[in-house]
Parts: C-alpha cells; structure tokens; sequence
C-alpha cells in the first residue's frame, strides 16, 4: 500500500488543476507584457487567476501579487517593509520562535546585514502565541508585526484575528506567513486585520513554483524582485503563467470544498491521534487539540525512539511521513518549534509528524494504526533511552 | 531530508545484528547523549582464558547509521581478542557499511567509543590498565 502522509511537504497537483494549466506550456505562449492580441490572453488569464485568489481571501485582486513561492513572499515581506522602514528609523520586528525558516532566516538576515533588533516570542506548550506578548512587545521603533498563521510541524493555529486587531490598533503593519493554513481555513483578511500574508500553490494541489503575496491597499514594501514592471512595477520577471493560472484554479477549488475538507481531514485526524494514543503506551502529542489544531497535522513524540528510524521503518511499509529530528537535517538540533514547545531534545529527536490530504482514506488511517505500535515498540526494544525511560531514571 | 544510504547500512538497519544486552556482561561501555539523539551501549562476554570476544550485544537510540553501525561494529570484534578488538576504528566500521553519509559520520566514531568504553570496564574489571580514551568532539 501507498501510503502518502505528508501533505503538509506538498500536494500532487489536481487533474483539474493541471488541465487548466497545459494550453499556457503550449499553444498560449504569450508573453503578457507584449502589445499584441495574442499575448492578450496571457494577461487575462492571470487577471482571472489573481480574482480567483483574492475571491478566496476577501480581497481585492489588486490586493494580490504572484511570487515563485511562498518563501519568496516571506522574504518580500519582511526585507521589503524593513528596509523601507529603517530609513525612518523603525529597526525592531516582533516575529515567534516557531517561524518556518523562511521567517526566521530572512529575519536573521536583516539583523546581521541592517542591524534590525527582532523580538522572537515565545510560545505555550501547544505552540500559541501571547497576544499579550505582541502588545508588551511592540515599541515605537516596531515596524513590523510576523506571526504565522498556523504552524507546519505541530499544526497550532495562532490567534491571528487577534494580533491584526492589536496591529491596527497600533498602526503597526501585520504580516501573516499563511503557507499552510491557507490550504486549511476559511482566511478573511478585512475581517481579520492582515496587512499582508503569504501564500503558496503547491500546499494546496496547486504547482510547485508559485506563491503569492497579499499586499493590503496603500501598502508597498520595498521591491524584492528588481527588474521588469511586471505586477504593476511591483515583482520584476516574465510571469510563471502556467503556474499562477493552476494557483487560481486550485484556490477555487479549494474554497469550494473547503468546509467539507475539513470536516472529513479533522475526524481523520482525531481517529488516528485517538488510535495512537490507545496503542502505543508514553506517546505524546505534540501541539494543540480540536479547533486549534490544522484539521490535517497529526504530531507524536515517543520517547526512546529516534524520529529518522521511525520514518524509514514507515517507509518499508509504504508509509511517507515526516520528523524534526536532527537526523534528518544539517544539524544537530532538532526541530526549533519542538524545543520552542518545552520538549526536551531526546522528546524532539522522537518526533514523527502524519499530514493527511485528498490522498487518504479511511483505510490508511488504520493501515498506519496496525502497523505504527509494532514499529515503535520493536525500536523501543532495542533503545537503552527507553530502557532508562521505563526503569524510571529519566524524569 | 532524504538520505543516501548504501545497502549494507540499510540492511545492518532493518535487520540489526546482535541486539540485546548480556546478563553479568564481562565489560559494558556506553557512548553519545540523549540530547544529540544517540546513545549506544554495548556488552562483552570475554572468554577467561582465551580473551577472545565470545559473545556482543549493543542497544542504540538513534539514527538509522546509529543503529547499523552499533550492528556492524559488533559483527567486526566478535570473536577477536581484547586486545585486538581494541583496534577497531570508526573508519573500518564506516567502511564495511560501504561508507556513510558524510554528517553521519559520527555514528561510526559512537561506536568506537562504546566499544573502548566496554573493553576499559572489562580490563578494569581484570585488573588491566586503562587505556585512555580519546574523546571525539561532534
């Protein structure tokens, strides 16, 4: 059996998707910043693309700017809106400690080559962050306020309604990284106060290569992207047609069944976190429950086991998942948002991460219970952490 | 991200040699720490009068190269002498896996140590010198 349990990795492209795609590889070449008839067509096919997108945030289409990805609307973002600010002397960005790296790395940047000061907050033990936090945060040199939507690892969903509220308030700019709770959650961005927010295809059964930023009226961070006037001046480069034209085609799909997806993926994921827990003895969930959990995450830590042995063990079985131990990055840390959430490393090293999607079926759900507690005990078996765990030396 | 490993790592991993622990071992060694992600710990039983490594059991929590090089290593000294089994370097271990990923390689040196750390307590256990250990940084 084929097992696909990382949809938070990415997504195949639907078949509609694609099909909508394929006349602009071909017979629609156009370049859409040509004067002529032909090329026409390009141009209005991203217009309905960028409707399609903005229909799906309550935004306006002009509201809405294609990127090559959801990392590259990060870093326009923040680097566009920092550097603008810093000529006026605003050098501070509140972001969390549990940013995707996208956040984190271009935050980074801006610290060691424009002397931005970045705040990270901190986050409670399912991952949420402190609306209070922000507020005891911002100072009169805050430029920019960046909290994910929801989390990529353990799933918690912020409360972003809140903090753009706050943001408002405070006149401050609010940017959300949306990558993956876009694919999940009803968004309103009037409603909720977000200034900007980032966004990508391929997480939603769209193309890989394509993302996009929401940028509010009136708010232009510097440009990312020098070069040509493509998005009204805004990101330089001959449009990736084909993939913002798939991008539109999967937002709409995706906020057609949106409701019912997520009913289906939460009941789902309550069955198999319900089903782990019952099985496999010291499991621990990571993140938090219910409504405040993306209805796609399932995130476990059991100690004693590393989270690399477990995904390969998995993998024999036909099951792909993913994990935030070390083992599977260039590190030897493992995941920031595990330590973030108070776990120790030996915790995070065991981590194992389910994201389930169109792809799954009531019978993978039990494919994986039946054969998830052998693997993990049989690991267990061999482990002198657990050993320790059991004879109750470790804490 | 997704790892090259060779056969023989996949192999020693799905299907670990020698895993257990040994009652009233002759030397337990044990190397790593929980919060890199690796602990492994071996056991010997050394033939009295012979010293040659009868019988060697490890138990690892770690990686995947973690688990086949703990596997390996204790193929590599089983039936070798104390002296001998001494020998043994993270580089051969790492070498009968055909080769490990280079950020791997600290797997291999684990094993090493665990190995010097069981053979230093079975040679103090019998009255034998202490080899000093060098320590790998990782």
């Amino acid at each position: 059996m084929f097992v696909y349990m990382d949809h938070t990795a990415t997504t195949p492209t639907s078949p509609e998707v694609l099909k909508a795609m394929m006349p602009y590889f071909g017979e629609m070449f156009g370049n859409p910043s040509s004067v002529y008839s032909f090329s026409r067509r390009s141009r209005a096919a991203i217009e309905k693309a960028r409707s399609q997108v903005a229909n799906a945030l309550n935004a306006d289409p002009a509201e809405i700017f294609f990127t090559g990805s959801g990392t590259e609307a990060d870093n326009w973002a923040l680097k566009g809106t920092l550097e603008k600010a810093l000529i006026k002397g605003k050098n501070h960005l509140i972001t969390t400690s549990i940013e995707h790296h996208a956040i984190l790395h271009t935050a980074e940047y801006l610290t060691k080559y424009h002397g931005v000061d970045v705040t990270y907050l901190p986050v409670d033990s399912e991952g949420r962050v402190s609306v209070e936090d922000v507020r005891n945060a911002i100072t009169d040199k805050t430029a920019l306020v960046s909290v994910m939507f929801a989390n990529n690892e353990v799933g918690t969903i912020e409360p972003v309604a809140e903090i753009g509220a706050l943001c408002r308030e405070r006149k401050i700019p609010f940017h959300t990284d949306a990558v993956q709770a876009a694919a999940h959650l009803n968004i309103d961005v009037k409603a909720m106060n977000i200034d900007m927010l980032s966004m990508s295809a391929h997480k939603m059964y769209g193309p890989k290569g394509v993302g996009a930023l929401y940028l509010k009226k009136g708010l232009r961070p510097e440009n990312f992207v020098h070069g040509g006037a493509q998005e009204k001046g805004h990101r330089a480069s001959t449009e990736n047609i084909a993939g913002i034209v798939g991008f539109g085609e999967a937002m709409e799909i995706l906020k057609g069944r949106l409701d019912e997806d997520k009913a289906i993926n939460s009941a789902r994921r309550d069955k198999l976190i319900a089903g782990i827990l019952e099985r496999i003895p010291h499991a621990k969930l990571n993140g938090a429950t219910g409504d405040l959990r993306l209805p796609n995450n399932i995130n476990f830590s059991f100690i004693g086991v590393e989270g690399e042995t477990l995904l390969l063990d998995l993998d024999a079985k036909g099951i792909s998942a993913s994990t935030g131990s070390a083992c599977s990055s260039e590190s030897l840390d493992p995941s920031h948002v595990l330590l973030s959430l108070g776990l120790k490393h030996e915790m995070a090293h065991g981590s194992l991460r389910f994201t389930i999607g169109r792809l799954t079926t009531d019978e993978q759900i039990d494919y994986v219970l039946d054969v998830l507690p052998e693997i993990v005990a049989r690991r267990r078996a061999m482990s002198p952490l657990w050993e320790d765990y059991i004879k109750g030396r470790l804490q | 991200m997704a790892l090259d490993y060779s056969q023989k790592v996949m192999d020693h991993f799905i299907n670990p040699r020698n895993v257990g622990e040994i009652e009233n071992a002759d030397g337990i060694g044990e190397a790593g720490n929980p919060k890199c992600g690796d602990i492994m710990k071996i056991y010997l039983k050394v033939n009295p009068d012979t010293k040659i490594i009868d019988d060697v059991k490890f138990k690892t929590f770690g990686c995947a190269s973690a688990i086949a090089s703990s596997s390996m290593a204790t193929e590599m000294i089983k039936g070798r002498t104390v002296e001998d089994a001494w020998n043994l370097t993270n580089s051969a271990v790492a070498e009968a896996l055909d080769g490990l990923p280079p950020i791997k390689m600290h797997c291999s040196v684990l094993a090493e140590e665990a190995i010097h750390e069981a053979l230093n307590d079975y040679r103090s256990k019998h009255g034998m010198e202490i080899i000093p250990l060098e320590h790998h940084e990782d």
